[in-house]
């Protein structure tokens, strides 16, 4: 044992030896995806999210979607932009290295986080550093007011490509209330130990409340869960007759599936969040026909950008890209537009860029692919108009 | 009425992770190793199955019989290639190779296949309906609990009544002795890893058809909680493997239904430890006495 | 001068002390990486909990697949108490030295009334245990909600029905965790706390009831053949690890703005459990050697983008399997010995 323990420490103490090497000598530059041309030029664009572990799906969807949309920016000549995504693993503390490493690397502009877990736990830095983010996906009113409890005091140079958590758990409550023919008895599941999830139920059940809806059982699941028989069944005890889902598409796929088995046919109704469900590999769609979501963007559109977008997404990476990368997409192409207008140039000081973003963001209107005449309050949360769709036949259909 | 349903799908439940459990518990028997990766080997399983069935369309039970196949051969070469040159090391080495090993097969999983989730095709949906119907039952639960079974049961007739099983038996029971009685001691544990894994393999399936989403973490929590439920039963004992699945997978159907769903898991776990309490080999384990 | 023994630790202590010198240097230089240098807390916290479990399971021989836990009730413990000492108009130093001291006496009584059952166990049932109450901690602090104001604290569970008056803030937000933490955490402070672990850890090893827990270890019915207390010197160790796991979770929680319960799961405990291993049961210098090495290579391994955890996976078993691999070992075996010999032989020819 006392032999095998100093070699362990030799071996140990050689790698410590290696690493602080490598870590001295390639800290400028460790590597990273970068696209976009090396050029002087070129505007360094930070961005961190999950690209190994459980939540990798999200992270890989915002990485490839920016990737495809600084593709395109800097194909145009003009403004080039050169992107690196560092991986976070949707973990606080993975979340600041990531963001010290794209420092190091010189970021000058962000796409923040992906998951709005590790936006929470960097927030204080973009501050300090006074370094302009725009999150695609971080949802959370944590990512951009320092004072959660009544949403004041906002850090200022973050801002949100996609609703706030509170946004849509009202506009929800809001829906189902002017749409009394949906449903009168509402259930709900949701996940207890997610941030995205809690944040639009506890909004949902304060603007129900508000509006005299009936909530008759509230359900709940971790996510660890698999198994959701036992949370169906008592939505359909409870005789609910509109389930509410402010879940992800996965386990929402699951209770579709479990409701089905125990022949419980309720309307369902979900956010953003539910996107995805469709492209979900061998799922069986005719379980989602009457499914309502509020969500600002449907892979279906026919508008050009949105056709381009998904045509260009498929080819490359296989799948068909879901509300995640049409934010990040989105996030590009209002980045660019900002730095256009105000004329950033990559050898600004990151002062003045982020001053100068800062300025063009709460000025201007953005058109994207998640929406139109898209403004930002100085805050950082976006204004765009949720649309609600159901599904028909297997595609998306927007209703009033 | 409820009850019963709750009951009934509980027991499901419990027997998937019963399945998974005794995997867990051979292994332990024998190679005397608590091998972490075996829930990630329920992954390959899983996804070995999904693309027999979606993109070879293959019927079940020939997706089942790749998938054993797969997870069989894939449990046998990371013995070889990991936990065997650390047979004389301390059980803990052996342990961290198995949680590297998990990292290194949810990593390959996730690069292969991608992170989305895929959905399990439906398999043995519908069920049947009791006291004039009000009680359903799916046939897959009734199906689970009876593959449960007749596993427990074939296993232990094949540790009791066949040569090899004498000499499995005889390893876990004495390493040293049995080299010197003739038994390949490297075969046997070889051998008790293939089977380990087979089992895996049937409970990957099972547990997608109750809860069909594939994915690279899949294996993780159903691997806890085999864990637990091994030796919740009393580690190394086959019916008591059996015996903790089922209690385990009653226990967290009921804590949810009755109690919490958030506190779930707090529940099952303070459940394992008051039992630990009152019986400190667990419910079904043999009391080994130390020698001076 | 020194026992071999004595030795060891005084060359853990000096490893410690040149590594803060040459990594403060560097610091001041401006040659350190702001990557690496975000990465030095963390790893100090890491250092201390992993010490604190090598105590347990390298020196009283017990596995504990639980230590995360103890961190995750250092962590909140501190948030709250920050909590309060901000609202008092305390910062800085203070507020880390008072954390740090309460998330390890909380650490240390809950690690106390665990101990209780824990140690009426042995072997993989102990260690299942160990992980039930990880996860249970886990599980209650996600469904904790906990809330500042004028009137004082306020706690809600599961369901967060806390209404705070106005310029109240929350603590603790259930899932979301513990947010709008000040960060007060330094290396210089992180520094001190390993060194300090390092002082306690060493002390008990040497004291009376360390040499117990060796002989109880070693031998438990020879030990308690000869009257020593099993029981009384398991749960000191054990009171101590878990107590220097709560003191590594403050340090860690005041370094983050922003954190939740579910970093601390089994995962985390598992982490920590590799770092011991790694770095040789009972060997403190190994220990801190491969923490260092295990959380900064991830980090060095971005490059590989979404390949890294492949490798770090793969860096991890070629480690176990070459450090137990038996021809090395003989021939590590071999060059010690020729050490050895070689020092007697200077030594003789100084006398």
């Amino acid at each position: 044992m006392k032999y095998s323990n100093s070699l362990k420490t030799g071996l140990a103490a050689v790698m410590a030896l290696s690493l602080a090497a490598c870590g001295s000598s390639g800290s400028g530059d460790n590597g990273g995806s970068s696209s976009g041309t090396d050029t002087a030029a070129a505007i360094k664009l930070g961005a961190s999210g999950p690209i190994t572990g459980d939540a990798a799906v999200y992270g890989l969807a915002v990485q490839h979607a920016a990737e495809i949309a600084i593709e395109e920016v800097n194909a145009l000549g003009g403004t080039q932009i050169e992107l690196k995504f560092e991986d976070d693993q949707a973990d606080g503390e993975k979340a600041v290295s990531a963001y010290n490493a794209l420092m190091d690397w010189g970021m000058q502009i962000s796409l923040a986080t992906v998951t709005s877990g590790s936006g929470q736990a960097v927030a204080p830095n973009y501050e300090q550093d006074n370094i302009f983010g725009l999150t695609p996906s971080g949802s959370s009113t944590a990512i951009i007011y320092k004072d959660t409890v009544n949403n004041k005091d906002p850090y200022g140079v973050l801002f949100q490509m996609c609703f706030t958590d509170p946004n849509q758990g009202t506009a929800s409550a809001d829906y189902l209330a002017a749409h009394t023919d949906l449903g009168s008895k509402i259930g709900i599941i949701y996940r207890s130990d997610d941030n995205y999830s809690t944040g639009i139920y506890q909004t949902f059940k304060a603007e129900a409340d508000k509006k005299g809806l009936t909530i008759v059982d509230t359900e709940t699941f971790i996510n660890s869960d698999t198994d959701y028989s036992v949370q169906v069944k008592k939505l359909a005890d409870a005789g609910a007759d509109i389930v509410f889902l402010p879940i992800y598409y996965q386990p929402a796929s699951q209770i579709l599936v479990e409701a089905d088995k125990q022949g419980y046919t309720p309307n369902f109704f979900g956010c953003d969040g539910m996107d995805g469900i469709l492209t979900l590999d061998n799922f069986d769609i005719k379980l989602a026909e009457g499914l309502y979501m509020l969500t600002p963007f449907s892979a279906d559109a026919e508008d050009e950008k949105t056709v381009n977008f998904v045509k260009k997404y498929t080819e490359k990476y296989g799948e068909v890209p879901n509300q995640f990368a049409a934010d990040a997409y989105d996030c590009v192409y209002a980045i660019k537009q900002a730095i256009d207008h105000a004329g950033i140039t990559a050898d600004m000081a990151t002062d003045d860029i982020t001053a100068a973003m800062v300025k063009e963001f709460t000025s201007m209107t953005f058109d994207g692919i998640t929406g139109s005449s898209m403004t930002w309050s100085a805050s950082g949360e976006v204004s765009k108009a949720p649309k609600a769709v159901i599904i028909e036949n297997g595609v998306y259909v927007g209703v009033e | 009425m409820a009850f019963l349903s709750y009951l009934i799908s509980g027991l499901g439940l419990g027997s998937v992770y019963a399945i998974i459990a005794l995997g867990y518990s051979m292994v332990y028997g024998i190679a005397k190793m608590l091998n972490f990766a075996h829930g990630d080997i329920i992954m390959a399983g899983a996804f070995a199955a999904f693309f027999a069935m979606t993109a070879a369309g293959m019927p079940l039970i020939v997706a089942a019989l790749i998938s054993m196949a797969v997870c069989t051969l894939l449990g046998v070469t990371i013995e070889r290639l990991a936990y065997k040159p650390l047979r004389n090391a301390s059980s803990l080495s052996v342990l961290i190779t198995a949680i590297g090993v998990s990292y290194f097969l949810q990593n390959a999983a996730q690069l292969l296949f991608g992170s989305d989730t895929k959905i399990f095709p439906a398999v043995l949906s519908g069920s049947f309906s009791l006291f004039s119907g009000a009680l359903s039952v799916s046939y897959l639960s009734v199906v689970t609990i009876v593959i449960c079974l007749v596993i427990m049961g074939g296993l232990t007739l094949f540790i009791n009544k066949t040569k090899t099983g004498k000499a499995m038996r005889a390893c876990s029971e004495d390493k040293g002795a049995a080299v010197l009685m003739g038994i390949n001691v490297n075969r046997i544990i070889s051998i008790t890893f293939a089977i380990g894994s087979g089992l895996a393999a049937i409970a990957a399936i099972l547990l997608c058809a109750t809860y069909p989403s594939v994915y690279p973490t899949l294996g993780s929590m159903p691997g806890i909680r085999a864990f637990t439920a091994a030796v919740f039963g009393g580690i190394g004992s086959i019916p008591g493997a059996f015996l903790g699945g089922l209690l385990l997978g009653v226990i967290e159907t009921m804590a949810k239904a009755y109690i919490s769903t958030q506190l779930s898991d707090a529940i099952v776990f303070a459940v394992l430890i008051i039992v630990l309490l009152i019986r400190p080999t667990g419910l079904l384990g043999r009391k080994v006495s130390v020698k001076v | 001068m020194f026992s071999p023994k004595r030795r060891g630790r005084t060359v853990s202590l000096l490893i410690v002390i040149l590594a803060y010198v040459i990594l403060q240097a560097m610091i001041m230089s401006g040659n350190l990486s702001r990557l690496l240098i975000s990465l030095l807390v963390p790893v100090c916290a890491y250092i201390v909990a992993a010490l604190g479990l090598n105590l347990n399971v390298g020196f009283s021989g017990e596995l504990n697949l639980g230590q995360a836990g103890f961190m995750s009730i250092g962590a909140f413990t501190s948030v709250i108490l920050a909590g309060i000492l901000n609202a008092n108009g305390i910062t800085g130093i203070p507020v880390l030295i008072l954390c740090i001291l309460a998330g390890a006496a909380m650490a240390a009584a809950v690690g106390w009334l665990i101990s209780v059952p824990v140690l009426k166990l042995q072997g993989d049932y102990l260690a299942i245990v160990t992980l039930a109450f990880g996860q249970i901690i886990m599980s209650l602090i996600n469904n904790l909600y906990c809330g500042i104001d004028s009137k004082g604290l306020h706690f809600a569970f599961v369901t967060n029905t806390i209404e705070l008056a106005e310029g109240g803030k929350m603590l603790i937000s259930g899932p979301m965790g513990a947010t709008g933490v000040s960060t007060v955490s330094t290396f210089t402070a992180g520094f001190i706390l390993v060194v300090l672990t390092l002082l306690i850890v060493y002390n008990l090893i040497d004291s009376r009831s360390g040499r117990a827990i060796t002989a109880a270890r070693d031998n438990r019915i020879a030990a308690e053949s000869i009257g020593i207390s099993i029981s009384r010197t398991k749960t000191l160790a054990f009171v101590i690890s878990s107590c220097l796991g709560g003191a590594a979770g403050a340090l860690y929680a005041l370094n983050y703005s922003s954190f939740v319960a579910t970093k601390f799961d089994f995962n985390s405990s598992i982490l920590l459990l590799v770092y011991v291993v790694l770095g040789g049961l009972g060997n403190m210098s190994g220990t801190i050697i491969s923490t260092a090495v295990l959380v900064v290579l991830p980090e060095m391994l971005r490059f590989l983008q979404n390949y890294r955890m492949l490798i770090y996976a793969v860096v991890l078993i070629v480690i176990m399997l070459v450090s137990n691999n038996e021809f090395l070992k003989t021939k590590a075996e071999q060059l010690k010995k020729k050490l050895s010999a070689n020092r007697k032989k200077g030594a003789a020819e100084n006398v």
